[in-house]
């Protein structure tokens, strides 16, 4: 299990849970390495401010990760973390490997409206 | 409602800055640590670590977090993720401002700013990060399994890895822009017996080229000036790291590296304001220098509080 405090998710079933009861869903899918622990770290300090968006992560090496991994949002991605963001259970945006708090408050700014 | 003022800012959370957190805030110091990035700096780069005292294995990412709750365990406040927007050093109150809203004050500032990777800065390379290139070939080697790859660099890091990727890679090219390395030489040994890495001395990556993902590199023959393209699946660019001192360019003394100048206290030329860790100008730079650089400042600061 990754070392965050984020909502791990660990099944295909949590995942069509999450997506099915939230409207705004952002998941970090990755292992604990470099690039990815940056953006866990700033879903945690947004988890506060964003308090209309569900954050959570997964584990890239788990089976139920296919359900990332395999989109075809995802298709040329080569460097971890795939992180995805969803809007009423689609995909409405992915990136791949390390991203700035700017680039991730942007994204969720763009997507799903800011906090205010 | 958030606290603006204390008596020291530290900004960076690496090991030096969250060092000096541990140090001031268990003094009683009321501490704030500004960091930009993630907690822990080029600490979290580091999947296993097996010289640091104490400790016989731990990964970067723990370590950190470690040093990061005992700062906050004796008081320390520790915002991450913060972009330092404008500094005031001059004067008694030192002043810091976040996010171009939030200003902090404090007598004391002790800078642990850290450094950061090189990037080539050549067209292409922001469009293809995570799409062909990569800066953590721990990371992301397992993508280029069977794939032909590029190594950047010519120092430990980029050796290493680059005999590290031989487990995935069908073929590694090492790119180095000199006529010799770097690294130790061991690791250029170990590098030059792999069978799969090959080497294209004097010569640097101009251009990253491809349309949804990296597909080839230019690059140019440094003694002769020629260009050639080559197709390529991945490039992986590890040439160094520099300090993260852009903003205090102008307000603190800097050397030609742009490392802060400091003396053996870790006072820059400013009074009130020191410095510690990879920011600073050294020789060596370890996870336990930067430890007991953070430990230094944070017992100088103590001191010049009570003066």
């Amino acid at each position: 299990m990754l070392q965050t405090n984020l909502t791990h998710i660990t099944s295909e079933e949590q995942f069509n849970e999450i997506l099915q009861n939230n409207e705004n869903v952002m998941i970090c899918c990755g292992r604990m390495g470099p690039m990815c622990v940056p953006v866990y770290e700033i879903m945690e300090e947004l988890e506060n401010e964003y308090t209309h968006v569900k954050f959570a992560d997964m584990e890239f090496d788990i089976p139920a990760a296919h359900v990332i991994r395999n989109l075809p949002e995802c298709r040329s991605f080569t460097g971890l973390p795939f992180t995805v963001y969803y809007k009423n259970g689609k995909v409405v945006k992915a990136t791949s490997s390390i991203q700035t708090m700017e680039q991730v408050t942007t994204i969720l700014n763009e997507e799903f409206g800011n906090n205010e | 409602m958030r606290k603006y003022d204390f008596d020291v800012i530290i900004l960076g959370g690496g090991p030096a800055g969250l060092t000096a957190g541990i140090y001031l805030s268990r003094a009683r110091i009321d501490t704030v640590i500004l960091n930009e990035g993630t907690v822990g700096g080029q600490t979290v780069l580091t999947h296993q670590i097996e010289n640091y005292p104490g400790i016989e294995n731990i990964n970067g990412y723990q370590l950190a977090r470690t040093m990061k709750n005992q700062a906050i365990k004796f008081g320390c406040e520790v915002r991450s993720n913060v972009k330092v927007t404008a500094v005031d050093f001059q004067g008694k109150i030192k002043t810091v401002e976040i996010n171009n809203k939030e200003t902090y004050k404090a007598k004391a500032v002790i800078i642990a700013s850290g450094g950061r990777s090189k990037t080539l800065n050549v067209p292409g390379e922001d469009k293809f990060k995570g799409h062909g290139i990569s800066y953590c070939a721990t990371c992301d080697g397992d993508f280029f399994t069977g794939q032909n790859i590029i190594v950047v660099g010519g120092g430990n890091s980029a050796l290493e890895e680059a005999v590290a990727l031989t487990k995935y890679a069908a073929s590694v090219t090492v790119v180095h822009q000199f006529d010799h390395f770097q690294a130790f030489p061991h690791a250029v040994k170990e590098a030059k017996e792999n069978p799969k890495i090959n080497f294209i001395m004097e010569s640097e990556i101009t251009e990253f080229l491809g349309d949804e993902k990296l597909e080839a590199v230019k690059i140019i023959d440094k003694k002769s000036g020629e260009i050639s393209e080559m197709k390529i699946d991945g490039v992986f660019i590890l040439i160094g790291y520099i300090p993260n001192t852009e903003k205090f360019k102008g307000i603190i003394e800097l050397n030609e590296k742009e490392e802060i100048i400091v003396d053996e206290d870790l006072r820059t030329n400013i009074e009130g304001v020191y410095a510690a860790g990879d920011s600073i100008h050294k020789k060596y730079r370890q996870i336990t220098t930067a430890v007991a650089d953070g430990t230094v400042a944070a017992l100088n600061v103590i001191e010049y509080l009570n003066n």
